[in-house]
């Protein structure tokens, strides 16, 4: 009970550090903080299909960017509020994602991620042939959401804390559903699928569900991106962030939700840190850390505290068994059987 | 087990937080900041890695002017700080820096940002937040387009509508029935250049017969080219970045297409473009220029050239005096200098005062070519000069030409 106690506290904790972040710094650091929000939900969502289900995606950048120009669209060209465009980004990727969903199906490992890696690149140029519709290169600049007058609260804190609880939300869902049938179904399916489907796991059904679900969670992130920029353009969605989303649960580990978080943290944070440290090598320093992460933490950072774990309780074992003495020794010693065997671990 | 997970977490966004800490920021006493009586702090943000790094070098050439300047005791005994951060081209994090510099630095001015799609996403934002926005490093029509709508916008170089009006006036002169093959950057540089090029030939006998478009992130442009050497043109119009400049002078020259080839002001570079190409496909490539190539033997004994030289070895040695980009950048920052000692008090409402009443001598622009701006008039540089591609440098030919908006 004591240990539920604690992670309760703990959880509490974390709840307390997040909500005070806003008044304790500026409003730039509170911009990059709420980006680093936007960004978790993304790679949660992607964590969903990678992490969990086992299927691989290179194209959630496109989904990102869906769910970005959906709610810059409907916000500036159809003066929707903003709130309402986040179920709105979800709802269209979820579609897209459904859609992508079926055809991919038939594909696995190499050739999936060679489709999903097309539909990144194709999305910049959709953007671009539609420019009627999307302003094209151009860019279209969003009106950012405002804090109300009756909050007393600056327009960063304000966006900040609304991202928060968006994040939170669809981190308590995806939390939710990893513990239930459909996560069982889902992890099954990684597993093994031919195992999962004697179980009675319907396989077409799950992977198209998880694919849409993860696009969806990708299109939220996109409109919450937006809220934070504030200006979308072709340029900013190209395979970068499809390949950062893909870095960030290679950082943040593989199947858990706190990695998702400690991915995003990594995605926002090191270009800027590598490119104060010295500006001609930013890309060498990102891919340094990246290969550093995937050579001495292959589950991520979150898989850190199981690690350290392991490497103590080796360590304790390792003193036990010094602490004990031999048991040829004992039996010299103290003339016993040389047959029975000492107490401790073998 | 989850607690020690949850744990984990806290501690990481602890040492974040640690790390980073800095407090809220309290109001200023009123005083425009990032001035005092000896410091003028701008700030900057360009690809200085990434897919558009090579333009790093227009950096070294403005930091290398600003270290000149200072060094002669700075502008009215202010010295000014030019801090630049690196937005690897991304329009996301331009608006991160543009931020970042205003909040944190506390910048006087933004100066010389790069990149159409970054300066469109900042703009908004330093208008604002009243921060002056000048001398973007970008050629698009925009910046000059609407002052009321951005007052504290400003240009600087000859933007595209102009550059493609003095082909159009060139081609008017030299073949008046041209039939012009057009290969272009599927984004607003290209478009533009384009458009502004087919506005400027309307009412003329000079058509466009042939246009393709290329994708930056596309690896070749010989299938564009293979279409345009089809045609029945007579003239192949290059609106490309450097890279692809250089593959289509390639493909053209395999294709055997021997039409009057314009290349477009970016990709002239004899360094970037024409070397790797190869130069004996580039005799008799028609191109634009407003300031003095520092390739060319023409300006090696021009005193401004020869200040810029000694400057750049100085102050900035790691960078290449031959690469015109270092050129662009000490000539916007010796623009910046000059608005900055057009102040009448040391504020920020003063400087755009300044800036939108320029009439400045920037000596390493072309002869002929002025800095001037009024209250109507948002573009500094509105002339461009015709150059053609002989032996191994670029020849200036005939005058300057005018071409306002």
């Amino acid at each position: 009970m004591t240990e539920r106690r604690g992670r309760i506290a703990l959880g509490v904790a974390l709840v307390a550090v997040a909500l005070v972040i806003p008044f304790l710094f500026g409003p730039y650091r509170v911009g990059q903080f709420t980006l680093v929000l936007a960004y978790a939900v993304a790679v949660l969502g992607l964590n969903l299909l990678v992490g969990y289900n086992g299927q691989i995606s290179l194209g959630h950048g496109a989904f990102f960017a869906l769910g970005a120009y959906t709610a810059a669209l409907l916000i500036e060209k159809a003066s929707v509020p903003y709130l309402l465009t986040l179920p709105a980004a979800a709802v269209v990727c979820f579609a897209a994602g459904f859609l992508f969903g079926v055809p991919a199906l038939r594909l696995h490992g190499l050739y999936l991620a060679l489709v999903t890696l097309g539909l990144a690149i194709a999305l910049p140029q959709l953007i671009k042939r539609f420019d009627e519709l999307t302003e094209g290169t151009q860019g279209l600049t969003v009106e950012q959401p405002v804090s109300p007058s009756w909050l007393p609260l600056e327009d960063d804190q304000f966006l900040y804390l609304l991202t928060l609880a968006v994040a939170a939300l669809m981190f308590l869902i995806a939390w939710n559903l990893t513990r239930g049938q459909l996560g069982r179904a889902i992890k099954a399916v990684r597993d093994g699928e031919i195992p999962a489907s004697t179980l009675g796991v319907n396989l077409a059904a799950t992977k198209t569900r998880v694919f849409a679900l993860s696009a969806a969670y990708a299109g939220v992130a996109g409109a919450l991106y937006v809220f934070a920029i504030g200006f979308v353009a072709p340029e900013a969605f190209t395979l970068t962030v499809s390949f950062a989303f893909l870095a960030a649960i290679v950082v943040g580990g593989l199947a858990t939700i706190s990695g998702a978080l400690l991915g995003a943290l990594f995605i926002e944070f090191v270009p800027v840190y590598a490119s104060d440290v010295n500006d001609a090598l930013t890309g060498v320093i990102y891919g340094g850390v990246l290969i550093a992460f995937m050579w001495f933490l292959p589950d991520g950072a979150a898989g850190l505290p199981r690690r350290l774990r392991a490497l103590l309780a080796r360590r304790e074992a390792g003193d036990e068994r010094r602490a004990e003495p031999e048991p040829a020794a004992i039996a010299t010693e103290h003339k016993l059987p040389a047959d029975k065997a000492p107490a401790g671990k073998a | 087990m989850r607690a020690v997970r949850i744990l984990w977490l806290a501690v990481v966004l602890s040492a974040c937080l640690a790390v980073t800490a800095c407090g809220r920021g309290g109001d200023d006493d009123g005083a425009d900041p990032g001035i005092s009586d000896d410091s003028i702090k701008l700030g900057g943000s360009y690809p200085l890695s990434g897919p558009a790094s090579a333009y790093r070098s227009i950096e070294q050439g403005a930091q290398a002017h600003f270290k000149f300047v200072n060094a002669k005791g700075g502008v009215d005994g202010r010295e000014i700080e030019f801090v630049t951060l690196d937005d690897a081209y991304e329009p996301p994090r331009a608006v991160q820096n543009a931020r970042r510099l205003i909040e944190e630095e506390e910048v006087f001015a933004l100066f010389n940002t790069l990149g159409t799609a970054n300066n469109v996403a900042i703009w908004d934002y330093a208008n604002k937040q009243e921060v002056p926005h000048l001398f973007v490093a970008t050629g698009a029509s925009l910046w000059g387009a609407d002052l009321e709508a951005h007052p504290w916008t400003s240009g600087w170089q000859p933007d595209y509508v102009t550059e493609s009006q003095v082909y159009a006036d060139f081609l008017e002169k030299e073949k008046p029935n041209a039939k012009v093959a057009v290969l272009y950057q599927n984004d607003a540089f290209g478009e533009d250049l384009l458009n502004g090029f087919k506005k400027a030939t309307e009412g003329t006998d000079i058509e466009v017969v042939a246009e393709e478009s290329y994708e930056v992130t596309d690896p070749t442009v010989s299938s564009q080219m293979s279409k345009l050497a089809s045609s029945d043109a007579d003239t192949f119009l290059n609106i490309t970045t450097p890279k692809f400049g250089a593959q289509a002078i390639v493909a053209a020259d395999k294709l055997g297409w021997k039409v009057l080839h314009i290349i477009n002001n970016v990709s002239a570079s004899k360094l970037l473009v024409l070397e790797p190409a190869g130069l004996e496909k580039a005799q008799g490539l028609i191109s634009t220029a407003y300031f003095k190539d520092p390739a060319s033997p023409d300006w090696t004994d021009d005193q401004s050239m020869k200040e810029f030289k000694q400057a750049l070895a100085e102050h900035e040695p790691k960078a290449n005096p031959e690469d015109p980009n270092c050129v662009f950048g000490w000539a916007a920052a010796q623009t910046m200098v000059e608005a900055l000692k057009g102040m009448e008090e040391p504020t920020r409402q003063a400087l755009m005062d300044s800036v939108r009443g320029l009439d400045v001598k920037v000596p390493i622009l072309l002869p002929g070519i002025e800095v001037k701006t009024s209250e109507d008039d948002g573009y500094p540089i509105e002339a461009m000069q015709i150059m053609r591609f002989e032996g191994e440098n670029w020849v200036l030919q005939d005058e300057v030409i005018q071409a306002p908006h």
